[in-house]
């Protein structure tokens, strides 16, 4: 397929990826302390197995997976435990975690398991999966293992990998592409043993060429036919699971579905290279590759750090500061990102990138009266009119944006982006489905 | 650390603004307005200076004794002011502009809670008004350059009224009688590339209006090349590029979704045709647009995109 395909809307936010995107994953060292949230996956918190004054090892077993819809977590440094309490998490405020103070001695524990790879079945490559504890790198972070396992009446044809990476500023993956390009390309290998999809695709836009040739030529070298590269057209959000499958398959996910509802897995880039380390070395998730930019900070770049270091940590020794103070800190990237009130806040599995921007560049207008222009139902992939959406939310009619298919919105952030008014839809959207939430629990 | 700005996502944004859509508007208006000034002079330069200056200070002022923010420095008030001039007769009185000015921005705008807010057009509706109160004065026309007064001369109405055609030539570059800002297609044309170049409009209205007034107008002539001009003419005659790229365009009375602005776009096509062939007037695109706008809400009902991974809106 030569044209290069998309979805209908969307938006073109200008890279901003040149600050990091030539630059190579430096390793960094975690502070004196780390902080390991029980909660950085979708699902349920996992349960601490280990207390206040114990010592562990780096990649030892700290926190047990709990419940289906869950994750193993590992200490990613050697040292003793100094707490297990609330504190600062980049998405959920704060959470539970477990502190542990480094001793820098990097002891590290047993792998998570020995065995030769051609004795693993496709449980076995499941467990492992599950063992390790990975989650989707790309910021959603739902546990990997359960799109591994490929249920009974689910017929998926197709696997894709997700290497889009269409959020501005963030090149975690685009390096890990080029500098893992092998381990990349036998950790889908190894996924795909136990999903058994027909097709493997790797979804990548055509802004970066220099990835594409580097993956092409891995495969075509060995003469490999099992996984085709997709170029797709650079446009936000292309990375998201619903606009990747329209775009190459031109299958829509019904509402409330999953991808795995039509026949197909979506993983991102970042989680086939923890599956390889997972399934070759026997490691654990205990880091990721990161990028830390924006114009104030003095070194940005793509650091591989372990997980459960402190934002302040990675900032003051590899970035070396910022140049100009940030007026916002956010975590992702600036399109689906969170803003952060402090920076004593740990990295977690589903962190791909850190953005700092100045005041000058994080000061928004004030919201003005719209205009009607449409420009925001022009742009949504999702074929919503936010203006509709954001109107019945702000006068309480919490029905009506429902009946507008308010739950619909993958709060993408298209929308605002574009809207000349800047009126905060995405705000109005959120305040919306956690008042139909409210009222959808009250009814029941 | 100082305190961080908390905001929801998005982060970054395209950086247009209410204002720079408008200034966009404007500057894609200078040909337009450099037009009539060529053709009609101090009168267009009396026209438009009076309907500007009376829109900006009738917003202020009823911002003001309101209690209101005041919204002038978005532009959009000089927006209508232009569009308001451009539709005007060369010869109209001071006092006239200022009336009209008054319709447009405080009835018809204002009243209804200011921009966003309101149905009608306020430049046609302030037209329409004048139309309506003072037929006469909006009936009688000057001729480019000489300035010297006609009655009922716009090519459209000698076409109309005396099956008389005016040529290819003057009517693209405006050289006849008409409204200040309407008889130069040329300078409308370049005005409207600006508009679809930068993106403040997308070519969807604009496209189905003159295909629409195209098709029609093909039709009728070869029924009765007679009696009904050629599809040409009837493009460039009369108001329908300055309606069909800067009134059918405007975001606040027109349809949010894709399909109802093309059902948008071929309505007013419809309606101007109606009128130009049947109806007692020659000129029908001011009330095409306003008729129009009165069916947006319900267009936009009808015409909602279909549900994402469904096949309809159920
Ligand atoms: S409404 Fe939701 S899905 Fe649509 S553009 Fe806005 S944020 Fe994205
Ligand atoms: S983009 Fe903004 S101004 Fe335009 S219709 Fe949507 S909400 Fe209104």
């Amino acid at each position: 397929m030569n044209d290069k395909s998309t979805f209908p809307g969307g938006v073109h936010p200008g890279s901003s990826k040149n600050l990091t995107k030539d630059l190579s994953i430096k390793t960094v060292e975690a502070g004196d302390v780390v902080v390991l949230p029980l909660i950085q996956h979708i699902g349920n918190p996992a349960k601490a197995i280990v207390k206040i004054g114990d010592l562990v090892k780096r990649g030892q077993l700290v926190a047990e997976q709990n419940g289906f819809i869950s994750s193993n977590i590992y200490s990613s440094v050697s040292g003793k435990v100094s707490g297990i309490k609330a504190y600062a998490h980049p998405i959920l405020g704060t959470s539970q975690a477990i502190i542990i103070e480094n001793d820098h001695k990097n002891d590290a524990a047993e792998p998570i398991h020995k065995r030769s790879l051609e004795d693993l079945s496709e449980e076995d490559i499941v467990n492992i999966i599950k063992t390790a504890g990975i989650v989707g790198m790309g910021g959603a972070a739902f546990p990997s293992y359960v799109k591994a396992m490929v249920k009974e009446n689910n017929q998926i044809d197709t696997l894709v990998i997700n290497a889009v990476e269409c959020e501005p500023y963030l090149t975690c993956d685009y390096r890990s592409m080029l500098e893992k390009t092998k381990e990349i390309i036998e950790g889908i290998r190894l996924l795909n043993k136990a999903v058994k999809a027909k097709n493997v695709y790797v979804a990548i836009e055509d802004n970066k060429p220099v990835a594409i040739q580097q993956i092409k030529g891995y495969l075509y070298d060995k003469g490999a036919t099992d996984i085709e590269i997709k170029v797709l057209k650079t446009k936000y959000p292309q990375g998201g699971e619903k606009q990747i499958l329209k775009a190459i398959l031109d299958r829509e996910v019904p509402p409330s579905k999953l991808p795995l509802d039509v026949g197909c897995i979506v993983q991102n880039v970042g989680t086939c290279l923890a599956v390889y380390e997972a399934i070759v070395e026997g490691k654990p998730l205990i880091e990721r590759v990161i990028t830390i930019t924006g114009k104030c900070v003095k070194r940005p770049g793509n650091y591989r750090v372990p997980i459960g270091t402190l934002l302040q940590d990675i900032i003051d020794n590899a970035c070396r500061g910022f140049s100009e103070e940030p007026a916002k800190i956010i975590s992702g990237g600036p399109m689906m990102g969170m803003a952060q009130y402090t920076l004593d806040v740990p990295v977690i599995k589903g962190m791909s990138g850190i953005i700092c921007l100045t005041e000058k560049e994080a000061v928004s207008e004030r919201e003005g009266a719209c205009l009607n222009c449409g420009k925001c139902v022009d742009v949504c992939p999702m074929n919503l009119l936010p203006t509709r959406i954001a109107r019945a939310v702000k006068f309480d009619k919490i029905i009506e944006a429902d009946k507008l298919f308010i739950t619909d919105c993958m709060e993408c952030g298209s929308c605002t982006y574009k809207c000349p008014a800047h009126i905060p839809l995405v705000h109005y959207i959120k305040i919306g489905k956690q008042k139909l939430r409210k009222i959808q629990i009250s009814k029941k | 650390m100082k305190e961080m700005i908390l905001s929801v996502n998005p982060h970054i944004h395209d950086n247009s603004s209410t204002r720079s859509v408008m200034r966009e508007v404007i500057i894609a208006l200078i040909p337009a307005i450099i037009a009539a000034l060529y053709f009609f002079r101090i009168k267009a330069f009396v026209v438009i200076s009076s309907c500007v200056i009376s829109c900006v200070v009738f917003e202020y002022l009823y911002q003001k004794t309101c209690k209101k923010n005041i919204t002038v420095k978005d532009l959009s008030a000089v927006v209508t002011g232009i569009l308001l001039a451009l539709i005007m007769p060369p010869a109209l009185p001071v006092w006239v502009c200022i009336l009209a000015s008054a319709v447009a921005i405080i009835l018809t705008k204002q009243i209804f809670g200011g921009i966003g807010c309101n149905i009608f057009n306020p430049a046609l509706l302030g037209r329409a008004f004048l139309m309506a109160a003072f037929p006469t004065m909006l009936t009688s026309w000057n001729n480019p350059i000489t300035l010297d007064v006609v009655t009922t001369a716009t090519p459209l109405g000698l076409h109309k009224f005396t099956q008389v055609l005016t040529g290819y030539e003057p009517l693209f570059f405006g050289n006849v009688s008409g409204s200040i800002g309407e008889t130069s297609a040329l300078a409308l044309l370049i005005g409207a590339a600006y508009l679809l170049i930068k993106k403040i409009i997308n070519i969807r209205i604009p496209f189905a209006y003159i295909a629409t007034v195209f098709i029609i107008s093909s039709i009728t002539n070869k029924i009765d090349p007679e009696i009904y001009a050629p599809a040409l003419f009837n493009l460039l005659a009369g108001g329908l590029m300055l309606g069909a790229f800067f009134m059918a365009t405007d975001y606040v009375t027109t349809p949010i979704t894709k399909k109802g602005q093309w059902v948008f776009g071929i309505g007013c096509g419809i309606v101007t045709m109606i009128i130009r062939l049947w109806g007692g007037l020659p000129e029908g695109v001011m009330y095409s647009i306003l008729f129009m706008n009165g069916f947006t809400p319900l267009i936009n009902r009808v015409t909602m995109p279909k549900r994402y991974g469904t096949g309809d809106r159920e």
